[in-house]
């Protein structure tokens, strides 16, 4: 079961190489953030029941509804036009993300180690890659937001495949989760919608040598 | 709690009062610790020497970098509340700096960094502008992508210990055990914790983020940010280094350090030969010695005791410059170097200050940090790296010629255009500090006390 859900990650990741539209990206986010939820809830079996349940409820709550609804409230406010911009055309991107993942599935295979599970391996990484792919091809800040936030479930993914033993290590991701959320979007994001009315990355690129 | 204080009062006095008090207690908690040395507090702290040395390096820069803040605030006129929150964070990125030397536990560090980057964002936004606001908006952004990249760093360390079926990740226990690690997921691990913290020293690859924050901080926050806020990367990198040290992946790791800093010395010399906004040349300024510094810690030997060495006087030096340069911005209102000439003739004590400071970050001969350079090379040489010890004199070389150029500009060079009679009366007693800070690191390099010496010799025994 888990491994369905994990190739269902996957697949969203394909989804969001060709997406267009910026709500797109939104939906593609609560998706993973319930995706999320279930793969916790079933790979972490021996833990205790009051942390399983705070990483249940940050799933839930923090990645599949707060976060998206929070991004949505800041695109209509500041008028961001819906498009995401991309540098690439989406039939490129749709190539480079396969073979990102591609690409991890023969690393994993070059990994000798019992002791992995490798679906997580192979999923947490490629999602981390195909998140940083996603900023440096999207012109928007919000698109760069949106890639951060791609890479923070695949460490999250990550996480996971060590949290029977050591369940501190995901308490850590969810803190991580909520810090840089929290400063990137809460804080920040807020800031740049009053000063620029029009928040996009090439207003912010004057600051070089 | 101190911090909590500043953010919320809003009386000047009171103020002043806590920074003073903060400032205490900090002295007293170096005291304290090199006191308790080598013992374990609140589980998660431990004092060993390395930890003492950037903590007494901390408290000592903190207390002119205070005066300036004040000096800074009072010349302008800002709200009351955007003054406490400056004070605010400024105590909270020292405590959080401070918290980071003396842990013992990766997952603490960890915690403390981000803080460190919440904190160092506020200062960088102190000034509400537009540029602030990119500057800010850069180095959030990259710092989260680099405390996800430790994170991910630690999760690998994790998988590296599953076979051994240790649970404990102090760094005691991992170099303890480190013959036991997993070579494939640790190197993974090193590689991820080592470009995390790049970000936080500033090499290549993430430097960049660090160079428009120092531009974009008023200067007293930039000088934090130019030195202790560049030893929590180089405590987090030699503390994982510690680790792979005990490992045959040591020379690997040592490649990888090498490769590091050679691209950042090269992209300082770049950069420096052609940039004229003065700031940021000291921010390069900044990563080109943080190259040196990793440069010998991977040549070992006597390198490790000299990047120890280097990284405490740099910590005295750079903020020196950084201070001296709101006085320079007051004289001339511009960053550029074009606008700026004959310091002299109207500041006479902080032109000296500047010329004092330009020979201390050049290493040449009466600096402190000449001792530290020339033992890097030293070692570069004993271990045999004789093509990179010529590219790094060549890249130095430019960088000397670089810095010099703009800095004999705004010392000698009659300016184009400026208003003479706008120039205000600064009193000399203002650039004070910076003295101080400059003849403590040519004290420490010429004459160190045998304490000092040890301490230094003590953490060098941490990674070989």
């Amino acid at each position: 079961m888990t491994d369905i859900l994990l190739i269902a990650l996957a697949m969203t990741l394909l989804y969001l190489s060709i997406a267009n539209r910026l709500h797109t990206y939104l939906l593609i986010l609560v998706l993973q953030g319930f995706i999320l939820f279930g793969t916790t809830f079933l790979t972490l079996t021996n833990i205790s029941t009051l942390n399983l349940l705070l990483i249940l409820l940050e799933t839930i709550v923090f990645k599949a509804i707060a976060v998206p609804w929070f991004m949505d409230y800041i695109i209509k406010r500041n008028k961001i036009t819906k498009v995401a911009e991309p540098y690439l055309p989406n039939f490129l991107s749709l190539i480079i993300v396969t073979l990102i993942i591609v690409s991890t599935i023969i690393l994993s295979y070059s990994i000798h180690d019992k002791n992995l599970d490798k679906t997580y391996f192979i999923v947490a990484v490629s999602t981390l890659f195909t998140g940083l792919y996603l900023i440096v091809s999207r012109k928007k800040i919000i698109t760069h937001v949106v890639g951060y936030l791609v890479i923070e479930n695949g460490v999250f993914v990550l996480s996971l495949a060590v949290g029977n033993e050591m369940p501190m290590l995901v308490n850590l991701g969810v803190m991580l989760d909520i810090f840089a959320s929290v400063l990137i979007l809460g804080v920040f994001f807020n800031k740049i919608g009053d000063v620029l009315k029009d928040p996009d990355v090439n207003l912010l690129s004057n600051l070089k040598d | 709690m101190i911090t909590i204080g500043l953010a919320i009062n809003r009386k000047t006095f009171v103020n002043y009062m806590l920074i003073m008090l903060f400032l205490a207690l900090l002295s007293t908690l170096t005291v304290f610790e090199y006191l308790h040395l080598n013992e374990t507090e609140l589980v998660y702290f431990t004092t060993d020497s390395i930890g003492i040395l950037l903590l007494a390096a901390i408290s000592m820069v903190s207390i002119p970098t205070f005066y300036h803040g004040y000096k800074y605030i009072t010349s302008r006129n800002d709200t009351a509340q955007s003054r406490g929150l400056f004070f605010a964070a400024m105590v909270m990125l020292i405590t959080a700096c401070s918290m980071v030397y003396l842990s013992n536990h990766i997952a603490v560090t960890w915690i403390f960094v981000e803080l460190t980057t919440l904190s160092a964002s506020v200062l960088i936004y102190h000034r509400r502008s537009l540029r602030a606001l990119e500057g800010v908006w850069k180095y959030v952004f990259l710092c989260a992508i680099s405390i996800t990249f430790i994170y991910v760093g630690i999760l690998f360390l994790s998988l590296s210990l599953k076979e051994t079926g240790i649970e404990d990740m102090s760094f005691r226990s991992l170099v303890q055990y480190s013959s036991e690690l997993n070579p494939f997921w640790l190197k993974l691990a090193f590689l991820f914790i080592f470009s995390g913290f790049t970000a936080k020293l500033g090499l290549v690859p993430m430097y960049t983020a660090g160079i428009d924050a120092k531009d974009k901080a008023p200067a007293p926050a930039g000088a934090l940010l130019a030195s202790v806020l560049m030893n929590v990367g180089f405590i987090g990198i030699y503390r994982i280094y510690a680790v792979i040290a005990h490992t045959p992946l040591k020379y690997w790791a040592n490649t990888v350090i090498i490769v590091a800093a050679l691209l950042t010395i090269f992209v300082a010399a770049v950069y420096m030969t052609r940039i004229k906004n003065i700031k940021r040349l000291f921010a390069y300024s900044g990563i080109e010695h943080m190259g040196l510094v990793m440069l010998g810690l991977a040549a070992g030997g006597i390198g490790v005791y000299a990047a120890i060495l280097h990284i405490i006087l740099h910590t005295f030096i750079k903020p020196t410059l950084f201070f001296q340069y709101n006085m320079i911005y007051k004289v001339y209102q511009s960053k550029s170097i074009y606008d700026m000439g004959s310091y002299f003739k109207y500041y006479k004590t902080g032109a000296i200050v500047i010329l004092l400071g330009f020979i201390s970050v050049t290493a040449m001969p009466p600096s402190g940090l000449f001792v530290s350079e020339f033992m890097i090379f030293q070692s570069l040489f004993e271990a045999q790296f004789i093509a990179i010890l010529l590219a790094v004199l060549l890249l130095l070389t430019l960088i000397i010629w670089g810095f010099g150029v703009n800095i004999f500009k705004l010392l000698f060079t009659p300016p184009l255009q400026f208003d003479e009679s706008k120039v205000p009366h600064i009193s000399p007693w203002e650039s004070a500090s910076q003295f101080i800070l400059i003849a403590l690191s040519v004290y420490l390099a010429y004459n160190p006390p045998a304490e000092f010496v040890s301490l230094i010799q003590e953490s060098v025994k941490l990674v070989q």
